[in-house]
């Protein structure tokens, strides 16, 4: 077993069965590492299921701030007999695996390379606890107990949160501190605490939140003026709504009405949701609604409808592991070309891709700008490992001064100056014509229809009427692409090499070309945040000899996207794909290249 | 959809409306569909109901969804926004629109297969919902678009023009819409304005749900020997319950009283509804006896109409998501975010 001290960098993951409580336990031990000043992140590994299943939660702990998969496992703590052996296995040579050791384990696992630490978790909680439900909750808090005195993490941290969480409640608060103290007099009693892995207060987070990016996102909505929405449940997508629907009971409810300035409508299905949506960016509401991978295969009629028609409206995609039904508690990033193409005939959309709860906050907000400065539906897409993972992220800032852009509305004055308003003529050039909103005056009617229209707003099937439409909306896909958000840049330097990666792949990349500088790889980096691709995205391509697209699905889409829209040259360009579900992490990265460039020694 | 536009000629002596608006007004543009369509006589009916009321046109939208009936919305009220959506989907399209702005009158025009078939789902979620507009279905037994396959309300036994028996059991919007809570149910023919105007201002006076399903035969592909939605057929088997008689607010009620087959109901907006019944027994407000009294008459072979049910003390979409009475378009921005110190205090919980 290695003696030798490494503070703060490891990863502990936890196997539990799912409906036993074990959330606010890991928040707890998570949280604790983020108290004391050092980095962390939070991955929970759920089934589709609601009791009884495996699940898995991961904590890693990074005093250089990497916040992706690590790939490793430095602790286990094996709460479920179910999945001991294959948790037992997944122990990285060297580490240790705590187990409840009320019962008795079976004696033919064993691993030399690692060290086991039992604990009567069960029993000491049946012991000092009566009711059924409480004794199962607070074995979980006794192996937080027990990790404190391992890993050194401070315990005035941890009762700080405790009393955070349940000062109101005494009794709460008194077992949750007394099943605490169990796990952890027992660990000083019978371990070498701590152990070489360590924490040691960093103050590295300071000015930082841990934050899940749905709860983000829904915060991104509510601070744009969303005031309709639209949506039907699907994981990993429906705590957006959520949260927002407790954000508005807060800050949009009159106290002396009870009204709200908001209207959150659960549909029908996803058709109904997105219908709801574009009827009242439409009516001149900001307007959002929020699914994932099936949803979306549901709405394309409808996205369709708002790209011809040019209605805005924005919709949240919280990508999970398709096709199909997939694997609904499991991320990828799956839907990049059925949302930048949905809906048949010739359809593009807007997408924006945040890489984390951060900028699913502010590219949320940002899509609703979008959305009416262009008159179309604007994607943001997210994963479930931005969506429903707890992410260390700046302070978010709220710009006192923004104001939403609402785009080319016609006032009731415009319209009363004006002779003759027409809806889809391309009066500044760039594009994008004027709108009229339903109400505000008489000389702003027109009719919204998504069969063949010319730009004066009528019905028509003449060749020319509609190319000179369906042209102009390309130059409008122009206009998109000097408004959505560039491309992040990071050259290292004069490098041949480089990396294109978007969304949740980031963190990964950044660890991966630390890693794979120190080796002597140096590799220029660019992430795109939108579609459209702007121009620095095809100068960045042509500026490199052999760029890997790190992506998290198996087709590679967005090199595919890259292709399609840039035309760049195909060999250039080598996937590095991971997709089996759970994030990718630096090894799966660091792997894909270094096969690209053996391949490339060998030929 | 096809749409010409109509050379606008306002008569010096043609009538005016409290608005000064003449029915000119409340015009589209000319219509495309096959001369003789019920459809076109639902759009006059609409017209003049809208006229009557005097609404101001900009003040009401127009949506449908795909469909011969759904194409109409092009041929009536030119001055307002219309929302020609997508194939069945229109009530969620309008749903979305309302929840934006409670203040507009909404008409949605919609076909037998458009809400019955592919738009049945959202159908009776807006039912559901009481969601305020008016919804009319253009029933022609048959889908006329795509030229004249069977829908859903096609009767047992009716044939098609090319002969071809329909088998499977109808759905009648009527008793599928009182089942499930429906606040404005009524049934009227094309072809009978005298009912169908007066029905359309009561529903667009109703707050809540109203639906009219209005018969409305098909010439083209529908209106033959044996189909039961035939111009023909309507009127043989035609049978008003209740005739609506809508009574604006200001105006005094006669002989409220009078008869015993009178039924008073009165409206949201304090005007007043007067409901002649044809059979005394008839009672408007009581949704089982309504519903016994359709599927009855409806095993009898008759088409009952009229205004069959109304319930107007049902929330709205709007009460029950408790909105604010402004419309939520028209909010001004600093009432909508938290600003930096809503977001500090959001934040508070995610260290
Ligand atoms: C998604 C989709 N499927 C099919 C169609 C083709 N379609 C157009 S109209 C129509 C039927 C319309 O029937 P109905 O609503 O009864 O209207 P009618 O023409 O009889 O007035 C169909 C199937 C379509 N437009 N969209
Ligand atoms: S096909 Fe039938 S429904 Fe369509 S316009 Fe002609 S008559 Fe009317
Ligand atoms: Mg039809």
């Amino acid at each position: 077993m290695s003696t030798q001290v490494r503070n703060n960098d490891f990863t502990i993951r936890i196997a539990n069965v799912n409906g036993t409580g074990s959330a606010s336990a890991n928040t707890l031990l998570m949280k604790a590492f983020f108290r004391m000043g050092i980095p962390v992140a939070g991955k929970n590994y759920f089934p589709s299921n609601i009791q009884g299943l495996p699940t898995w939660y991961e904590i890693r702990v990074s005093d250089e701030g990497y916040i992706c998969r690590s790939g490793r496992v430095d602790i286990m703590v094996a709460m479920n007999a179910q999945t001991y052996q294959k948790d037992l296995a997944a122990v990285s040579p060297g580490g240790y695996l705590l187990y409840d050791s009320t019962w008795p384990r079976d004696k033919q696992l064993a691993r030399e390379d690692i060290s086991v630490f039992g604990v009567p978790l069960s029993r000491m909680c049946n012991e000092r606890f009566t009711r059924a439900r409480e004794r199962v909750l607070m074995k979980n808090i006794a192996y937080v107990g027990v990790l404190a005195a391992l890993l050194d993490i401070d315990v005035e941290a941890v009762k700080t949160l405790l009393r955070e969480s349940y000062g109101a409640k005494p009794q709460l608060l008194d077992g949750n501190q007394l099943a605490f103290d169990l796990g952890y007099d027992y660990a000083r009693e019978h371990f070498p605490c701590p152990l070489p892995i360590r924490a040691r207060a960093a103050g590295k987070t300071a000015g930082h939140i841990m934050v899940d990016g749905n709860t983000t996102a829904a915060m991104g909505a509510l601070f744009a003026g969303a005031t309709v929405v639209g949506w039907y449940p699907i994981t990993p997508s429906t705590s957006v709504i959520d949260s927002f629907k407790s954000m508005a009971e807060r800050w949009r409810r009159d106290p002396q009405t009870g009204r709200q300035a908001v209207a959150i409508v659960q549909a029908e299905d996803e058709l109904a949701a997105i219908g709801m949506v574009l009827g009242a960016g439409w009516n001149g509401a900001r307007a959002f609604t929020s699914t994932s991978g099936p949803g979306i295969s549901l709405m394309s009629e409808f996205l369709g409808y708002g790209y011809f028609t040019e209605i805005p409206a924005v919709l949240i995609n919280v990508q999970r592991c398709g096709p199909s039904t997939g694997m609904p508690t499991r991320t990828q990033q799956g839907d990049i070309l059925a949302c930048a193409y949905a809906s048949h005939g010739d359809t593009r959309h807007v997408l924006l891709f945040p890489a984390n709860p951060e900028e699913a906050f502010y590219l949320t907000a940002e899509a609703f700008n979008l959305a009416e400065r262009l008159q179309t539906p604007v994607m943001v897409l997210t994963d479930l490992d931005i969506g429903m993972n707890d992410w260390m992220c700046p302070e978010l800032k709220w710009d006192a001064a923004y104001q939403p852009d609402r785009g080319k509305v016609m006032s009731a004055e415009q319209l009363e100056k004006i002779e003759k308003f027409h809806r889809y003529l391309d009066v500044d050039g760039d594009g994008i014509p004027w709108r009229s909103l339903p109400g505000v005056h008489p000389k702003g009617a027109y009719f919204t229809r998504g069969s063949g229209h010319n730009r004066w707003g009528t019905y028509t099937e003449d060749a020319a009427e509609y190319r000179d439409l369906v042209d102009r909306l390309l130059k409008k896909w122009e206009t998109a692409r000097t408004l959505v958000p560039p491309a992040l840049i990071d050259h290292a330097g004069q490098h041949r090499v480089g990396i294109v990666s978007v969304g949740t792949c980031d963190g990964a990349v950044h660890e991966a070309r630390d890693r794979l500088a120190a080796t002597g790889m140096h590799a220029n980096y660019l992430r795109v945040r939108a579609f459209p691709f702007g121009s620095e995205v095809r100068e960045f391509l042509d500026a490199h000899e052999r760029i890997y697209v790190v992506e998290q699905n198996r087709d590679a889409q967005l090199r595919s996207l890259l292709l399609i829209e840039t035309g760049v040259e195909q060999d250039k360009l080598v996937p590095v794909l991971h997709y089996d579900g759970m994030p990718v992490s630096a090894d799966d990265i660091i792997k894909g290249i270094n096969q690209d460039v053996l391949k490339g020694k060998a030929a | 959809m096809s749409y010409i536009a109509k050379p606008k000629v306002v008569h010096p002596g043609l009538p005016r409306n409290e608005l000064g608006l003449s029915m000119r007004d409340y015009e589209g543009g000319m219509s495309t569909l096959c001369a003789g369509c019920g459809h076109d006589s639902i759009t006059a009916a609409l017209v003049q109901a809208a006229f009557e009321l005097s609404l101001p046109p900009h003040r009401m939208a127009k949506l449908s969804g795909i469909g011969c009936s759904s194409k109409t919305p092009a041929y009536f009220l030119s001055a307002s926004h219309g929302f020609n959506s997508v194939h069945g989907r229109m009530a969620s399209v309008a749903t979305g629109a309302n929840a934006a702005n409670n203040e507009l009158v909404y008409v949605g025009v919609s076909g037998d297969g458009d809400t019955l078939s592919i738009g049945l789902g959202q159908f009776c979620h807006a039912i559901r919902r009481n969601l305020n507009m008016l919804y009319i279905i253009e029933n022609n037994g048959v889908y006329g678009l795509t030229k004249g396959q069977f829908s859903a309300s096609a009767d047992i036994g009716s044939k098609a023009k090319k002969g071809e028996v329909n088998r499977q059991p109808p759905i009648d919007p009527c008793l599928l819409a009182l089942s499930i809570g429906c606040t404005f149910v009524a049934r009227s023919f094309s072809g009978d304005k005298e009912q169908l105007v007066p029905l359309i201002k009561a529903a667009i006076r109703h707050r809540g749900f109203a639906m009219i399903d209005v018969i409305s035969p098909c010439v083209t592909f529908n209106n033959h020997e044996g189909s039961t939605k035939s111009y023909d057929f309507t009127r043989r088997h035609y049978q008003p319950a209740v005739y609506a008689d809508y009574v604006p607010p200001a105006q005094e009620i006669r002989s409220e009283q009078a008869a015993g087959s009178l039924q008073a109901v009165t409206m949201h907006d304090g005007s007043r509804l007067l409901l002649h019944k044809v059979g005394a027994d008839y009672d408007a407000t009581d949704r089982l006896a309504a519903f016994g009294y359709l599927s009855r008459h409806q095993a009898e072979g008759a088409i009952v109409t009229g205004l069959l049910y109304i319930d107007e003390n049902s929330p709205d979409m709007h009460e029950l998501q408790a909105t604010p009475e402004r419309p939520l378009n028209s909010l001004p921005y600093a009432e909508l975010h938290p600003g930096q110190k809503g977001l500090d205090a959001i934040q508070a919980r995610f260290r």
